[in-house]
Parts: structure tokens; sequence; C-alpha cells
């Protein structure tokens, strides 16, 4: 490979993110919006107060969580697209502790974390064995249950967990107070999901690197049928490997009832999941990435619905932000070893 | 049609695959092409039929000079190549691969193309089902299969690279019988291999390349010494091998049946003793394969048992095989026995590093550094295994086994590895012997199953012959066993 | 049932799955070239609104049709340069493009949603839809579904039993075999994709122009998954992947049609069975169970079978060529 300047380095590094910029303006011209004016009012969103630097951190703590659980399924070489719905069963899970146990906080909300991650794990488990005994690509099998947990979810709030006064959109009745996460002074800061947020980056992030499991996971994933003829238990890997990123995403999940909604809504997983997916591939599957990725999808997801209240847009635009900037990462690194090679 | 070679230079990597390479080929004759692995037979038949280029010099055809972007390029000149894993489409029925890019148009001529199909197959003594996929064929009717259509598109310079490599003896005759019928008519015949028994059997003239040079040519009758003494530099006996005494019985199989799609294996029975080196004969395809499996433990059975030292295995899990001291080495290094794109080291560690939460990088590296001395492989401890060469692949392979073992499974033990490479990996493999290991070996090279087995078992059909002593029995013999014949 | 009605079920079902087949029979030619274009969710969102929005800002039907596939065409271009050309992964372009296309069409599409537009004219064959039965079933429909009929036939015809098809198959097996034959592998994969996304966009006008009239935010999120599904449910055979998108549309219908038979049955139980199916489908169609099946079956009525049911993905699907 030739040696680069480093400013050329720079240049290719920021190139991604230029060409979704070059190709959001264009599409809000399409849509006959300034584009200047749009991209200031996400920035704002995200950034203008601590209330909204609060939610930022917010929005972090669900792609942190379902991004460590990703790197774990990818190291395996495994596309869990059903994070979606792993997501979706930690928050079932939780809210069925918290509408249906009544117990100080101190007892409760330990529960409620662990039920997440049951709840997150046992779908992982059902993924894992539709794709080992039923020999389903995982795409299709975590794909179909993301459908079946938004349904679910429909379900239970329409029915057997409806408010007294009526099912509505908004989801059930709040949690009791015990089950709700604390948060910094005024703000919608949860300290502990945060922390829990992080821990579960770093620890994901410590075990790939050094675990005996974690070469395990990355032999599994470079090549299954050679690993299992090593001794690898395989089949058992790859479920366990659903299991823990469903640990983690339902924690994610969890957390999304007990700090953020405080009750349980129809879309609880908002779509981080998908996002996450985003973030690992933007980070080039490497742990160390993620938490800078995440920040930039956060402020995103935080400061894109302005544009609805400010300018009559669609906030859709920061999934194209998103996305866009990961396709361009994807071509843009595709050209880098293109070139290279020449 | 003459072919010239005039100061051929091609690298890959660091590798000079072809240096300065400079050579006249006349038509009508058969030509060998000799070397050990990686002396640059393949890279220079390559370029000379278009699929890849070379870095320097030239290549002229009746004196004109040609550069090939494409093998279809050189079809179009008169040049097909045959390739060691034949260049078909095994999903593909034989008529659709012998007509795949003849002809142009959106219509397809099938009758046409079977009645020119079945002709030249009449030629030369070919069967082959046209309605039968490709896939399903043995190796060696799918040469003649590549064979039959490069002629059908008129070539008239055929390239054969280690064509004999995994082909049946009948099928090897039948396919020189071909090859002298097409240099009578005036073709040129290259055939390249590293079996000197076999170039002397066919070639008039032989080429001998080492290391990316040409180092003698050398017209028939053939001198074998002054062959190999090209090829290796120096000469080998083939010296008897010590006796080892044998123990208990350490694997008995009772009336195994396995059972795929394409094959039914019946009727297996087999017992074989600590310190025993059995040779499963017979062509790819014929059920050794199968029966390998089923003793690894990676295979069911349909029926019967298999009994390790006394216990019965018939349906226990592969890592109940693995705990009982049973290892397998696929033929397939890359695809099966390794993982390409984790490094030596990490292979170590996974190897030896059960039962522990961390990795510990310094044993994996203490390890690897031990592997890499003691099986003299040619890399470092974190080189990836898929950057490798085949021997060091192979060595590599098998100082990952550990270190006392009931029973090895090998396939291919030394396929595609030079002379000098083989031999030392059979001292390490029968080293183990001294362990009480019983060893069960898959080949298809006479040779290698008589030096080194105790007893052979020849497979045809699915079936297996009775076990004949190594020390009795010859090339010839097994060779109609494995034609399906009786001696 | 009366026998008039369950006519009328089997008409609408086969109206209601003409965009699965021209999805289906899209994918099924990239991924026999070797391709797998994951994007098709995101991909029928796009051309869906595409097609409504140009339709009915410029009047003209055929004009929104033509949008639809050239942006079902562009999409599938970004997957092959991206795979072909740039060697990245094919998951991963095509699951980005999915979520990039779907939050594009709702951007895009905020203005369409929900505004009365055109649709494709009915027009039933005069004189074949007379014949008792299958007139009705087959000829009293509009042209895009008589094309998904054509498109049937013509796929089926194009791969097994064209040079141009023994091209196409043998560069999803074997490119390297396609390449020592002179076959440019690249340019035929390029072809296949293109071709193959363009039809995906027909299915996307069809739903918009057709099946599900009009615009809403995510329109017709889960549709493209289960084309995909259906591709590998068909075993990559066109005549199977047909079926297989009739079977899925006739279950939609038959979730609707049962609804008001069963009103214990919560609502949700319908949306999320061909989703459910979908996976026991694909668990039938790729497990051991199908194995276990044919085992227990005569070997002469197993190898008769086998055949029919047993069908891999082409070999080289997504794994890049490189000609050395």
């Amino acid at each position: 490979m030739k040696a680069r300047s480093p400013a050329l380095q720079v240049l290719l590094g920021v190139a991604p993110i230029l060409l979704t910029l070059v190709a959001a303006t264009a599409i809000l011209l399409v849509a006959g919006a300034n584009p200047l004016a749009a991209f200031g009012q996400i920035i704002s969103g995200a950034f203008e107060s601590p209330r909204k630097l609060a939610d930022v951190a917010m929005a972090m703590v669900p792609l942190l969580l379902c991004a460590a659980g990703m790197l774990v399924t990818f190291a395996a070489g495994l596309w869990n697209i059903g994070v979606e719905g792993q997501v979706v069963a930690g928050a079932l899970a939780t809210t069925w502790v918290a509408l249906r146990l009544n117990a100080p906080a101190a007892v409760l909300l330990p529960l409620t974390v662990l039920a997440g991650m049951a709840g997150g794990a046992l779908w992982g488990l059902l993924i894992g064995l539709i794709r080992t005994k039923g020999k389903v690509n995982e795409i299709f099998a975590g794909l179909g249950l993301n459908y079946v947990s938004m349904a679910l979810t429909n379900y239970l709030i329409f029915g057997p967990w409806k408010p007294p006064d009526g099912a509505t959109m908004s989801g059930t009745d709040p949690f009791p107070r015990a089950a709700w996460m604390p948060v910094i002074g005024t703000s919608r800061a949860s300290l502990p999901a945060i922390l829990l947020a992080v821990a579960g980056i770093v620890v994901i992030w410590w075990l790939l690197r050094d675990s005996q499991w974690g070469l395990r996971l990355k032999a599994v994933g470079q090549n299954e049928n050679a690993a299992y003829r090593l001794g690898i238990r395989t089949s058992r890997e790859i479920v366990l490997a659903f299991m823990v990123c469903g640990m983690l995403a339902g924690l994610a999940g969890s957390l999304q009832t007990t700090a953020v909604y405080r009750r349980l809504i129809p879309s609880i997983s908002g779509g981080y999941g998908y996002m996450a997916q985003l973030v690992v591939l933007l980070s080039g599957l490497r742990a160390q990435a993620v938490p800078l990725v995440v920040l930039f999808f956060a402020a995103i997801q935080v400061g894109s619905p302005r544009l609805e209240l400010r300018m009559y847009l669609d906030s859709s635009l920061g999934g194209v932000l998103q996305a866009g900037t990961v396709l361009f990462f994807l071509l843009v690194r595709g050209l880098r070893q293109r070139l290279s090679k020449e | 049609m003459r072919i010239e070679f005039r100061n051929l230079d091609k690298c890959y990597g660091s590798v000079r695959a072809n240096d300065k390479i400079s050579l006249t080929l006349q038509s009508g004759t058969i030509q060998g092409l000799l070397g050990e692995n990686g002396a640059g037979k393949t890279t220079l038949m390559k370029i000379l039929s278009g699929y890849t280029r070379a870095d320097g010099g030239e290549v002229l055809l009746d004196g004109t000079a040609v550069t090939f972007a494409s093998p279809a390029q050189a079809i179009a000149h008169g040049i097909g190549m045959l390739h060691q894993d034949p260049m078909d489409v095994p999903a593909l029925s034989v008529l659709d691969n012998f007509m795949l890019g003849a002809g142009r148009g959106l219509a397809q001529q099938r009758k046409r193309s079977a009645a020119q199909l079945t002709e030249l197959s009449r030629q030369f003594g070919f069967a082959l089902d046209p309605d039968a996929t490709a896939g399903s064929l043995s190796v060696g009717e799918r040469q003649q299969l590549e064979l039959v259509r490069l002629l059908a598109l008129g070539v008239q310079v055929v390239v054969l690279d280690e064509p004999t490599t995994g082909i049946s003896e009948p099928q090897k005759l039948l396919l020189f019988a071909a090859l002298r019928k097409l240099a009578e008519q005036g073709l040129t015949v290259i055939f390249v291999s590293h079996k000197l028994a076999e170039v002397e059997a066919l070639c008039s003239r032989a080429v001998v390349l080492r290391t990316g040079r040409v180092v003698g040519e050398v017209q028939a009758p053939f001198s074998s010494d002054q062959l190999v003494m090209m090829m290796f530099g120096q000469c080998f006996s083939r010296g008897g091998r010590p006796a080892a005494p044998l123990g208990d019985e350490v694997l008995q199989l009772d009336d195994i049946a396995v059972h795929t799609h394409q094959l039914s294996v019946e009727h297996i029975s087999l017992g074989v003793r600590a310190g025993e080196v059995i040779g499963l004969a017979g062509l790819e395809g014929s059920g050794q394969r199968l029966l390998m499996q089923a003793c690894a433990g990676i295979r069911r059975v349909g029926s019967g048992r298999i009994t390790l030292a006394g216990q019965d295995m018939t349906h226990e899990p592969y890592h109940r095989y693995l705990q009982e001291r049973v290892a397998f080495v696929p033929a397939a290094r890359l695809e099966e026995g390794m993982i390409a794109g984790l490094q030596i080291r990490e292979h170590v560690a996974l190897a030896k590093g059960n039962g522990h939460l961390f990795v510990r990088w310094d044993e994996a590296e203490a390890g690897a550094r031990r592997l890499i001395d003691e099986f003299r492989v040619v890399g470092q401890p974190t080189t990836r295994v898929q950057e490798l060469s085949g021997g060091n692949q192979q060595r590599t392979l098998l100082g990952l086994l550990p270190e006392h073992l009931r029973l090895l499974l090998l396939e291919h033990p030394t396929r595609g590895l030079d002379v000098e490479s083989s031999r030392w990996i059979w001292q390490r493999l029968l080293a183990r012997r001294a362990d009480g290991t019983a060893i069960l070996f898959t080949s298809t090279d006479l040779d290698e199953l008589v030096d080194h087995s105790d007893r052979i078992v020849v497979f045809s059909g699915g079936a297996m012959s009775r076990p004949v002593s190594a020390a009795d029995v010859t090339c010839e013999q097994l060779g109609y066993l494995i034609g399906g014949r009786h001696a | 049932m009366a026998p008039t009605l369950l006519v009328q079920t089997i008409s609408s079902v086969v109206a209601a799955s003409t965009p699965l087949v021209f999805a289906g029979l899209g994918e099924t030619l990239t991924e026999k070239a070797g391709v797998t274009n994951l994007s098709l969710d995101g991909t029928i969102l796009l051309s869906a609104m595409t097609a409504f929005a140009v339709a009915y800002l410029s009047g003209s039907l055929l004009l929104g049709i033509l949008a639809a596939m050239l942006v079902g065409a562009l999409i599938a271009l970004l997957v092959a340069w991206g795979s072909i050309a740039l060697k990245q992964n094919q998951v991963a372009i095509g699951f980005v493009l999915t979520l990039l296309c779907a939050d594009l069409s709702s951007f895009l599409g905020r203005p369409f949603v929900r505004i009365p537009g055109p649709s494709v004219p009915h027009l039933p064959i005069p004189g074949l839809v007379a014949i008792p039965v299958v007139g009705p079933i087959l000829f009293n429909h509009n042209l895009l579904v008589y094309l998904s009929f054509a498109l049937a036939i013509g796929v089926w015809l194009w791969i097994g039993h064209t040079r141009q098809g023994l091209v196409l198959r043998s560069v999803g097996e074997r490119p390297e075999s396609a390449y020592a034959r002179g076959v440019n592998v690249h340019r035929t994969r390029y072809l296949y994709t293109l071709l193959g996304g363009a039809l995906v966009g027909l299915a996307g006008a069809t739903y918009s122009l057709s099946v599900k009239l009009g615009w809403s935010h995510r329109h017709t999120a889960g549709e493209g998954w289960i084309a995909l599904a259906i591709v590998i449910f068909g075993g990559w055979s066109p005549w199977r992947v047909v079926l297989g998108a009739y079977f899925f549309g006739a279950l939609k219908s038959l979730g609707s049609l049962m609804q008001p038979a069963f009103p214990d049955v919560p609502t949700q139980v319908f949306q999320a069975a061909p989703f459910a199916l979908m996976i026991v489908v694909l668990v039938l169609a790729s497990g051991d169970l199908k194995e276990r099946l044919l085992a227990l079956m005569h070997p002469r009525m197993r190898r008769l079978l086998s055949g029919m049911v047993r069908a891999g993905p082409p070999a080289a699907l997504g794994k890049p060529f490189e000609p050395d």
C-alpha cells in the first residue's frame, strides 16, 4: 500500500459525511426546503440546551447497548437484524415485572433490569435456535420475529395490559414510581442507565479482545465448519452470541421503559436496533470507535424532530443522514481499497 | 502450432514464479513439463492460456507475438487448458457445460451440440451422459468433458495441468490414449506433472522447471535419475520403514452403513489395532470419505456399530470422539481444517486454551513458536494461516494435533506436496505409532498407500474390499481393485 | 363458500400477489447471477412512492411506472457497484440501502400522504374473461397483472431454455468457469442486478398504482422481506418463486377474510402471521425436516421428489469474482 499524506487520510475519513451532506442538500432542494436552515435546526435541536444534551445522552444509551451486543454477533459472523425484536422483548419483560410486582424501588429496579436482560436473551435464544436447528438464515429469522414482536406489543397494549379507561396508542398506564429509574435533578438523564450502557460496551470490548470466548466467536465467524472441526461447539456458540446480544438489547429495551417513557408504548424500540446495525458498520466493527459514532447518531436522532416542528419537513431526514453516511462510508472504503491496490 | 516463450517473467508478491523462461515447443508432440510444487509450471501455462498476464517477456505462436487478455482469447487463438480441478459448472448438465461459451445468439442448438458431444466422445471412447449433472461425474469424466469441449472449439494446443490427480487407472489409460491420438493429428499437447512415471510413459520430450527457471530439456527415452536430479537436486530411494508392534484393538466397525443422497456405503466391518496404519484406496467419491467421517463422528451412521477402545460410540456426538482422542485431518485444509483469517498463535490458543476464561497471549505465542520450530513452518506466530503455502499449512495442521491420540484419520495427507515434504510428514506420522496411535488415511497415490500402510482396503462404488496386506500387494493389483475388478 | 365467492377470492389473490411476483422474479434473476440485492424492502417503498408521485404530478401512469423502475434500477446499481467493483459486503450495502430508501420515501413522500391519485385501469380481456372459472381468475384484471403472467413465463423460458440463461446460471454457479469460456462475468452481474432492480421497482409501482392505492408512511413495509424469503422458499426456480408469491398473497387475503369469522382472535395475530409463517416456511424449505421426510420414502420416489424440492442457492451467490 502506498504511503499517503495525513491530509489525504483526514479527507478520506470525513468524505462519507461530506458526501452525505451534499446528497442531503440535493434531497432538501428537491423537497423545496432550505438545506442550511434544516441542518442548523438539527444541530440546535440536539445541542442548544442542557435539556437537549441530556436527551442526546439518553439516546446514546440504547444505541451503545445494542451496538455492544451486535459486536458480539458480528464477531461470530452473524447478521443479527433481530436486535429490534430483542429490544422489544426486553421492554415487554420489564413491563410485566413493573406492572405486576409491588415492591420498593431498591428491589423492583434491579428486577426490571434482570427481567429485561432475560427477555432479550430469550428472544435471542429463539433466533439462535431457528438459525441452528431450523437452518434458516438469521436475517430472515430475526426480521420475521421483529414483526412478531411489534404485533405482540400491540396485542398486549390493546389487550391484557390495557389501561382501565381504555387502550390508546400512547401505551400502557405509567409504571408505579418504584419502577422509575432515578434521573439527575429535573433533567431526563438517568445516571444508572448511562452507567449500565458504558459498562456494557466496555465489558464487551474487553471480552472480545482477550477472552477465550471472544477467540472462539471469531473462529466461528471466520469459518463455522472449520471451527466445529477444531472442537468448538459452533451451534452453542452461535446461540450464546445471540443470547448475549439479546441480553444487552433487552437491557436497552428495559431502560427505554423504566428510564425514558416509564410505560410501554407501541413503538418502544424506536428503531434503535436497526440504527445500532448502522453504528456497528460505521465503526468498522471496532468497539473503540462505537462511542463516537453513537454520539453522532444520537445527536441526529434528538435533533431531527425539530424539522417537523419548525420547517414542516419529515423527521425521517435524520434516518437519511444516518444511513447515507454509512452507505458512503462503505463506498468510500471500497474505493480506497481499490485505489490502494492499483 | 509452434509455441515460443521468450524471457517470460511473472511475480506474485515477492515470489518469482517465472524467472526469464525461454522455451520452444513443437507441434504434433506431447511435451512434458516437469517440476515439483511451486516450480512455476502452472503459472507458465496460465500465461499461455490467458488466465494471467506476464510481467515481462513474450509468447510467440508460429512466430507471431501474442498477448491474451482472457482465456477466451487464448481459445480463439487455438489454445485451451484443462485445469487440475476441471473448470466446469458442477450444477449444470454435461450438455449445458459443453454448450456454454460456444455459439452466439439467444436460441440454443441442443440437438446439434448433443450430436457433436456424442461423436467426439465416441472417437475417444469416453462414456459421457449428456443429461447427467457435471457435479455427479468423477474427476476423470469431468476432464473428458473439458477435453471434448475444447476440441469442439477447435483448439490446436491442449494444456493439461496435473491431469492424473484423483482419476482412476482405466481413466488414465483412456486419457493417455486420447492424448496420443491428438498428437498424431498434429495437435500440440502439453502435459504438466510432477509424476515421473507418467511423463516417461507419455511424452517425447520433457522440460524441467525448478524455482521458476528452466533447468533442463530432455528427449525420450528419459533417465529417471536424471529427471529427479533436475527436479529436486538430489535423489531419493524408497527405503523400507521400521515395523511397529501392534497393540490392542482400537477401532471396531461392525456392519456400518452410511447413506447420502448420492451414495450408500454398506456392510463395512473392520478392526484396527493400536499402532496400525490402514490405507483407504479408491477413486474419489467411492465411499472412503464417508467412512472416515463416520469414524470421526462427523457423519451419522445409518446402521451398524462403532466401537472405540471397547466403548460403543455409534451415535455419540463429535465432541465425544474428540474426548476419546480421535483426530481428523481433512483434505480441504483451509476450508475445514484451519480458520482462514486467524493467526497461527490464535490457532494454538484455540487448540490448547480450553477451560480458561482469558487467552494467555504469551503462552499462545510461545506455543506457536515451538510449533513453527518443530514442524519447520515458514511463518511467524502472527502469520494468518491463509498466507502460508500448502505444505506449511499441512505442517501447521499436524502441529496443532493433540499429543496422545488413539485414532488419527487423515485425508490425502500429502496431496499437493513435494516429495521432500511428503517424506517428512510421513516420518512424523509414523512416529506416532510408538504411542499406540492407529492411523487411517485415504490417498489416490498408490505408491503412498503401499509405502506407508500395514493393510489396505479398496473402495469401489460404496463397497469396501477385504483388507489386503500392503507387503504382498502390487500396484497393478490395487489398480484393478480400484477400477472395480477383482485381482 | 359459494363457488362465485371462491372464484372472486382467487381472482383477488392473483391481483394482490402481482407485486410479489414481480419482486420475486426480479430478485431471482439477480441472485441467479450471484448477487444478493437485500435492499428490496426499501426499494419497494421508494419506488412505490416515486410511482405515485410521478403519476400524480405528471398525470401519466406510464411515466410513474417507468420512474419507479428507474429508481429500482438505480438502487440496484449501487448494490452492484458496491459489491462487484468495490468488493464490499453485499448484505451490508443492501441493508443500509433498505433503511436509507425507507426513510427517503417517508421524507420525500410526505406531500403525497393519503391523497387520492391515479390508478391503473381495470381491463378485462374480451372473450377470454367469459371462460367459466378461468376467465374471471386470470383475465379480469389490469395490464400490470397480465404483464406479471407474461413475465413469469418469460423469465422461466429465459433462464432455462436460452443461451443467455445458460450464461446467467453459469455466472452465479461458477464464475471462474464462465470467465474461462469467454463470459464477461462482471457485465453479466451488473446487467441482471439492474434488471432485477427494475422489476422490484415495478413491484413498488404495482402497489401504489394497483394493489394498495396511494401512498402513506411505510406504505409497503415488510413486503420486500417477504419477497426475499420467497426466492429462498422457491429454491431460485422461477416457477416455484411465482408459486410462492401466490401462496403468500393467498395467506394475506385469507387473513383478512377470516378475521371477521374469528372475532376473539386479536387482529395482531393476523398482522404477524405472514412473518411467522415466513419463518416456518423457511424452516421447512431449508431445514433437516425435508431431508428426514425424504429419507422415509421409497428410493425411486425420493430421487424423483428430491430433484423437485431440493434446490440450493447458486453456488457463487454473494461471492465476489476476480479474474486473476
